[in-house]
């Protein structure tokens, strides 16, 4: 345990005043720094366990955690597996080597007992989440949505849960359903996304730390949005959550998923798993604003952003929805799936995700059609700019005995920069003669004829372009909830700031 | 790679026969050998199918002609041309040795060369080492694989400014007692000005032996050239067929690729075209039709390196029996390759339950000044317009044809030389009609004297 | 009195799983005109639809005989060759299959299925000719595909056109005038008349009484949640012109 780790080398935890005067146009100098307005740290208490990987590790996160037997057996299993692996390289991305045994795996802050109310989270805790946006505290009956707050690792904070439990929801961290809903985390965990599913996934089931977890009994609509704030704030630490949605027979329930991170000069790990079970009719709506600090101007810093989220549609007619705004993250990969194996099931997946300055994103869905009747929509919105790679990467599939299924994918991808890279990747394969699968995908640069529209009618370029893309990336946004949607256009366009010169 | 060991071994056993070649070819062996050596250490690319598999392609003993032994088959009452009515410069090669006909050396025009590599090789070294190898360059196993063991082929060079309208027709042909490989080889070089049409077929004269072409085909545009490629592949159903087909495109160029596969048992083909001047523009344009057990994998690799080049690609599938179909379609634009228009799309029809069909089309863009396009569609035949059809008199099965006829429509209209164009509407027809597409079925007099 | 060209009795048919036909009863002669009208959503286009085998539409119960033949054993394309022509309410885009190669298909199938030769190039071409002038279709429709970018009225030109080349003996026009002016729908009602015989019968579907301005129906049905209510001479749809449908819900709410 190492409590002067709370405090972090300073370097990079307050925006550049003053961008080194260079070539490079003022515009873009301006455009990219100084905007990471969630790049602070939180002055508070933590608990890190020093850095490093072994089954030593794992067994202390499970015994700080006090877990019991079959949980460290699952995590024990996963790791002797990830022994075994080495990190996939099929993605559009260079990723630096990682060094895992640099990073800490168990980062908490520190509380002597869990909080009972409000009153007793660390105000420090509360401000930090104030200055995020997030509605804790007085905004949280106004908003009607209830908050697990996951800072580090550890859940800190879930709202509105009394309300919930009422009517038989459960929404709790998941350390909190692992002790009190023990038949129902082993019923499902792992199930969606094995261990052996990929190498981060080995690396999370072995070491995740806390999430959340969300159980919607059958027939109930839940009747506020559930969100979780997720923020690595220690440095030198990995983020490693897990999230587990079940939505029983004829359920409903929209979850959001806000991601940010302070500014440092190295590299932070996040490699997350989200399992969903989508049972008869149910349906979950799982939306994800992603804005970790993607780095500098230089590609210094930042986090890594590696992770598998996969919903399972085994009900018939269920229905499981991806949203994704993604703006931040050095390096994203992450392909939100929907494995479609209950008859009349339906996928979707909207995506925007924005990439600039050095970042790299290779990100996209799949759709697994097992089931007869099954439909899928794909709409993918690329947005590139400065000297970043940005990649759709998809999986159309349907499988021999799926008949009649469906699937439309539309993939844009706008260019804003000539040094920056924009790519698609989709793979289709069908193996039943009465589907019908379509993909579109078209690439081009902001258009000049728009531009010169705007400026003639006194509308500023950048002004203009944060127009343009807002409406390219319309048909996206208007899946969110209103709330995010309003953060998210609002993340669009601080992060597009004088990207076109 | 496991497959490519006992090439390397036959290569060491046979090297005395093998090197018997002029110079420009001989001195590429060692080059490819190295290249196979690392190739076998290596796991093999993922295919879409485990049968269209390189490796799995390579593995079987076949033979090779090694002795370059003449076999014994009398061409003119075989083969008749399935291409009549086109007067065409026509040249056959017979599994992997180049026969020039008659009629090609009497009317080959002014400024055209077509002959066999080797002879090429031993005629005009200096042409061919600057061409030979440098696009393919051992970048695959099949390529590096022909390159070892190749001991004849076709050369096709025309001369500066020189146009010839006549269409050179280059027959490929399989007829062999024995399972046998055939490296065929085919340079084609248009200097600057030239223009030239090609029309390539493959016909194997057996359907009831193990056949494997592995074919390299490298063609040079020179500025402002423009170069026109037909392919018709109607092979046996045991005949196998790998193409390496690599282009490259200088300023201005233009080059228009139309490949058809009829009939095969795996054909597996990968065309290499890099836009390398300003200016060039590449139309390809592919149709697919398979049943019974047949696999067809296509693979377009099309780079954009220089501003203002222009790319439309069609591929069209009709799949049914137990067929598999896979179209990778790759656009890549580079850094600084501004205005560059690109567009693809690849459709495909599934008409039975077993036909399999998988499609990765693949946009790479470095440079924001593009237009660039792909679009992919799998399905079946409008069920509307097959009620339509019924509703007045058409039987189901005619409508089916005349819809997926109608469905590859746009592929042969988009050939601008209209007697190949015509010829290939009858050889469709024919072919979803359900006759077996072989050389003996066409009954049509013709103007080719084999 | 003749025998009847086409006898429908409780005719039960739907769409996934839906019914629509609920016990549908009309009995047509050669030589009549029957005009089939109902407000949106009756089952008009239905019964047109079931009667040419389209296969979006299954048959739960009850017959149709096409002169002494069942016409629901019969393929759609064997039903159009005894005679049996559906004018549809939207015709069909096919591109890339020409009109004139379509409708040689659709000519020599229907000579084969009555043993008969192949009709000879020179021939076709004239009796394509001939039919065209019926309808004042450009010659330049024939060899472009069918119905692709044809206007509205280019395309219901086209499918009386194709009901004059094919011949049948009962022609069911789906809301043929749908989306025509006035010269158009002048033009495809002069067409149907003159290719009206005594030994033919024509089912005009439609929503409004303007066409039968044109083509004078001898009997008016009103088709209402599936069944055929009300059954009159050609003032019955010179009454619903007057009254609209409203009288007809409010008689059959239930």
């Amino acid at each position: 345990m190492n409590n002067e780790q709370h405090n972090p080398q300073t370097a990079g935890t307050r925006p550049a005043a003053c961008p080194a005067a260079g070539n490079d146009s003022a515009v873009i100098a301006q455009a990219t720094t100084g905007d990471y307005k969630y790049g602070f740290s939180s002055d508070i208490d933590t608990e890190i366990i020093p850095p490093g990987l072994s089954e030593d590790v794992v067994r202390l996160i499970s015994e700080k955690k006090k877990e019991p037997q079959w949980l460290l057996d699952f995590r024990l299993e996963a790791f002797r597996y990830w022994k075994t692996l080495t990190p996939p390289t099929w993605a559009h991305l260079d990723i630096p080597t990682i060094d895992f045994q640099a990073i800490s795996y168990y980062a908490a802050p520190v509380k002597k007992e869990g909080p009972k109310s409000l009153d007793e989270v660390d105000p420090k805790i509360l401000d930090t989440f104030n200055r995020l946006g997030i509605p804790i505290e007085e905004q949280k009956a106004l908003s009607g949505m209830a908050v697990d707050a996951v800072m580090d690792s550890v859940s800190v904070r879930t709202t509105h849960r009394e309300r919930l439990a009422e009517m038989g929801i459960i929404f709790c961290s998941f350390s909190e359903a692992v002790r009190d809903y023990p038949d129902l985390v082993r019923k499902y965990l792992g199930k969606v996304v094995g261990y052996r599913d990929n190498f981060y996934a080995a690396l999370n089931s072995a070491v995740f730390s806390d999430g959340s977890f969300v159980y919607i009994p059958k027939g109930v609509r839940c009747p506020m949005e559930l969100s979780t704030y997720f923020r690595i704030n220690s440095a030198g630490t990995g983020q490693f959550e897990r999230t587990l949605i079940v939505a029983d027979d004829d359920s409903y329930v929209s979850y959001l998923e806000g991601c940010t991170a302070p500014m440092r000069d190295e590299n932070q790990l996040h490699a997350a798993i989200v399992e969903i079970i989508v049972e008869d009719r149910a349906e979950v709506k799982y939306s994800t604003v992603q804005n970790w600090y993607a780095g500098d101007r230089e590609g210094r810093g930042g986090v890594y952003n590696l992770v598998t989220k996969r919903g399972l549609c085994r009900g018939t007619n269920s229905k499981l929805s991806w949203t994704q705004v993604e703006t931040g993250s050095a390096i994203t990969w992450k392909y939100p799936s929907c494995v479609l194996s209950g008859e009349g099931a339906v996928g979707e997946f909207y995506s925007v995700a924005v990439t600039r300055n050095r970042q790299q994103a290779d990100t996209g869905t799949k759709m697994i059609h097992l089931a007869s009747g099954t439909r899928s929509t794909i709409v993918s919105k690329g947005i590139s700019t400065g000297h970043s790679q940005n990649s759709y990467r998809g999986l159309v599939r349907v499988a021999p005995k799926a008949d009649n299924c469906r699937n439309y994918t539309q993939c844009d991808s706008l260019l804003l920069s000539d040094t920056c890279g924009a790519h698609t990747f989709p793979e289709i394969q069908v193996a039943n003669p009465s589907a019908v699968v379509e993909h579109e995908a078209t690439t081009s640069k902001i258009s000049e004829q728009q531009l010169f529209y705007c400026n003639q009618r006194g509308i500023p370029t950048e002004k203009a372009v944060a127009l343009i893309v807002n409406g390219y990336a319309r048909e996206v946004m208007n899946k969110l909830p209103m709330e995010f949607a309003v953060e998210a256009q609002k993340l669009l366009e601080i992060t597009l700031q004088d990207s076109v010169g | 790679m496991k497959s490519l060991s006992q090439y390397i071994n036959l290569y060491a056993e046979c090297r005395r026969q093998l090197d018997l070649v002029p110079k420009p070819i001989a001195a590429l062996r060692p080059k490819a050998l190295d290249a196979l050596r690392v190739f076998s250490e290596q796991t093999m690319r993922r295919a879409p199918y485990t049968e269209a598999a390189i490796d799995r392609l390579l593995e079987p003993d076949y033979g090779l002609n090694i002795q370059r032994m003449g076999f014994a088959v009398d061409l003119s009452a075989t083969f008749r041309c399935e291409v009549p009515n086109i007067s065409t410069l026509l040249g056959v090669t017979l599994n992997d040795t180049f026969r020039p006909t008659e009629s090609l050396m009497r009317n080959i025009p002014e400024g055209l060369t077509v002959c066999s590599l080797t002879k090429a090789a031993a005629g005009m070294p200096s042409v061919v080492e600057r061409y030979l190898n440098t696009l393919a360059a051992d970048s695959t196993p099949q390529a590096a694989l022909n390159t070892l063991l190749f001991q004849d082929g076709v050369f096709v060079y025309a001369a500066k400014g020189v146009s010839v309208e006549r269409p050179v027709q280059l027959v490929n042909i399989f007829n062999a007692p024995v399972p046998l490989m055939a490296p065929r080889r085919l340079l084609v070089v248009a200097e600057q000005g030239a223009s030239l049409r090609l029309l390539l077929c493959d016909h194997s004269q057996r359907n009831d032996i193990d056949y494997l072409s592995n074919e390299v085909i490298e063609v040079f545009v020179h500025r402002d050239a423009s170069v026109e490629i037909y392919t018709i592949e109607e092979n046996g159903a045991s005949t196998r067929h790998i193409t390496s087909f690599h282009c490259r495109q200088e300023e201005g160029a233009r080059l228009t690729l139309n490949t058809n596969t009829l009939s095969t048992a795996t054909s597996t083909a990968t065309y290499t075209i890099d836009l390398a001047g300003t200016g060039a523009d590449t139309r390809l344009g592919g149709m697919v039709i398979a049943d019974a057990g047949q696999t067809v994998v296509q693979n377009v690799e099309l780079t954009h390196s220089v501003p203002d080049c222009t790319s439309t690609q069609n591929f069209k599938f009709a799949l049914s029996g137990k067929s598999k179909g896979a179209f990778g379609g790759k656009i890549v634009v580079k850094e600084g390759a501004v205005r560059t228009n690109a567009a693809q799309t690849n459709r495909n029809l599934i008409a039975s339950d077993d036909a399999r069909m998988t499609t990765a089309p693949q946009l790479e863009i470095y440079c924001d000044d593009v237009k660039c396009s792909h679009g992919a569609t799998t399905g079946q035949l409008d069920p509307l317009a097959l009620f339509y059809m019924r509703s007045r008199g058409i039987p189901e099965a005619e409508a089916r044809l005349m819809l997926t006829q109608a469905f590859m429509a746009d592929v042969v209209d988009s050939i601008s030389y209209d007697l190949i164009r015509d010829r290939l509407r009858q050889l469709v027809e024919r072919r979803l009609s359900g006759e077996k597409a072989s050389c003996a079925a066409c009954a049509a007099e013709n103007t080719c004297h084999c | 009195m003749k025998e009847a060209l086409l006898k429908v009795e409780n005719l039960r048919a739907g769409i996934d799983g839906k019914e629509i036909l609920r016990g549908l009863n009309l009995t047509v002669h050669p030589g009549e005109v029957h005009a089939i009208m109902g407000p949106n959503g009756s089952g008009k286009s239905t019964f047109g639809g079931v009667l040419a085998g389209d296969p979006r539409f299954s048959v739960e119960s009850g017959s149709a005989t096409f002169h002494g033949t069942d016409l629901f054993g019969l393929s759609p394309e064997d039903r159009s060759h005894e005679g049996l022509f559906l004018s549809f309410q939207y015709p069909v885009e096919i591109p890339g299959v020409t009109m004139v190669n379509f409708m040689r298909a659709a000519v020599n199938a229907k000579r084969k299925y009555f043993g008969q030769e192949p009709m000879g190039a020179a021939d076709f071409l004239k009796m394509m000719r001939q039919k065209r002038a019926i309808v004042e279709l450009d010659n330049k429709l024939a060899s472009r595909s069918v119905n692709e970018g044809f206007s509205g009225g280019e395309k219901k030109r086209n499918e009386i056109f194709q009901m004059a080349v094919l011949e049948p003996r009962l022609a069911i026009l789906d809301e043929t005038d749908s989306g025509l002016d006035i010269d158009a729908l002048r033009i495809v009602a002069a067409g149907v008349n003159a290719l009206k015989t005594n030994d033919n019968a024509t089912i005009v579907i439609t929503h409004y009484q303007r066409l039968l301005d044109y083509i004078k129906p001898d009997f008016v049905h009103i088709l209402y949640k599936g069944q055929i209510v009300h059954s009159g001479g050609p003032e019955l749809a010179l009454e619903l012109e007057e009254k609209g449908y409203d009288w007809i819900k409010q008689q059959h709410q239930s």
